[in-house]
């Protein structure tokens, strides 16, 4: 509404004085939540880029192991498989979920949702598991310019997941209180773009620090 | 009067953009038949790299290494299209065109940080002190 009078206004000016307008003047409305997928999706190719530039820094400090460990001493392969497995699970329970949320079951809905969030627990629970041990052993991020940049990229990665689960739980509270409003429903299908985002990067670090890392 | 005449203005314009950009075109239509496909690709394509690390079925490390991060990039795309419902229409194709641009600079930072301090190593690194006269 105050677009439109600013705009009256502004309309009313320029036939005044005949001066050239050089912005949209007609700013049309937006539908509420219209453009946020796409805003949603801009915000995840931004975040793209920062693990771009952790995995260039993990690339060129990746075999500076200033006489520490390297990968093949540190890496448990099995465990990282167990984790992707983890990782992998809990994409298929969140499709599961925003299937249920189309037919706008609640319980079944809520049930794949919790499901989703403990695998993602149980994800980070190893990954800390593994960082637990790794310190332990003395290979800390202070060791050498290859456990630094792992534990960066490898570390941003679990921050991301472990503030998923934060807005998973988050969601979870806001669907038992309000249930599947559209406003809600655009929150899911965020959150379920984020966690299938988080897959896509943990299949880079899988491929790229622990296989190439083991292989090297 | 003005503001009538304004109305009438803003709604043509509304719906034309909506028909070019494709705004309000709702959510992805997610199918039961869609996640599982995704899911069973990517479990198979989880599944032989870690295969061939963990047995060396593949005699040459370069070999594994091309292998590995070729079945990455399928199992990437597996995951665009299957779990984050990417098409090229998907709204108005601004997603896939975000997608692009976000593809190209992703490329050039690991390859250009990559090739750049490759040579940076090789030719001003110090010299070994068992080399020095």
């Amino acid at each position: 509404m105050a677009s439109v009078t600013a705009d009256a206004s502004a309309a009313e000016a320029g036939s005044a004085n005949e001066q050239p307008v050089f912005y949209v003047t007609d700013e049309h409305e937006h539908a509420e939540g219209g453009s946020t997928q796409l805003g949603f999706w801009l915000y995840l190719m931004s975040d793209c880029l920062v693990f771009a530039v952790l995995f260039a820094t993990y690339g060129v400090l990746g075999g500076s192991f200033a006489a520490g460990p390297s990968p093949k001493d540190l890496f448990d392969l099995p465990l990282v498989a167990l984790n992707t497995t983890m990782l992998l699970l809990s994409s298929i329970t969140y499709g599961f979920a925003v299937l249920e949320m189309q037919k706008n079951r609640v319980s079944p809905m809520l049930l794949w949702l919790a499901i989703t969030g403990l695998f993602g627990a149980a994800f980070l629970g190893i990954e800390l598991f593994e960082f637990t041990h790794m310190i332990l052993e003395g290979a800390t991020p202070k060791r050498s310019a290859f456990l630094s940049s792992f534990f960066t990229l490898v570390g941003t990665h679990g921050l991301h997941v472990t503030f998923g689960i934060i807005w998973m739980i988050t969601l979870i509270v806001q669907v038992r209180m309000f249930g599947l409003t559209d406003a809600n429903k655009r929150r899911l299908l965020c959150l379920s773009m984020f966690w299938h985002f988080l897959d896509v990067v943990w299949i880079g670090v899988f491929t790229f620090v622990y296989l190439m890392g083991v292989l090297r | 009067m003005s503001t009538d005449s304004h109305t009438s203005h803003a709604i043509a314009p509304k719906t034309g953009h909506d028909d070019v950009h494709g705004h309000g075109d709702g959510h992805p239509v997610s199918t039961f038949k869609g996640y599982m496909t995704g899911f069973v690709l990517s479990v198979i394509l989880t599944a032989i790299p870690f295969w061939l690390v963990m047995s060396g079925a593949l005699d040459s490390k370069t070999a594994t290494a091309v292998a590995i991060l070729a079945i990455g990039a399928v199992q990437i795309v597996v995951h665009m299209i299957y779990f984050l419902h990417m098409t090229p229409s998907s709204e108005g194709g601004w997603t896939l065109m975000a997608l692009i641009f976000t593809v190209v600079m992703v490329v050039i930072t690991l390859t250009g940080s990559l090739w750049v301090m490759y040579h940076l190593n090789t030719n001003m690194m110090p010299m070994d002190p068992s080399q020095l006269p």
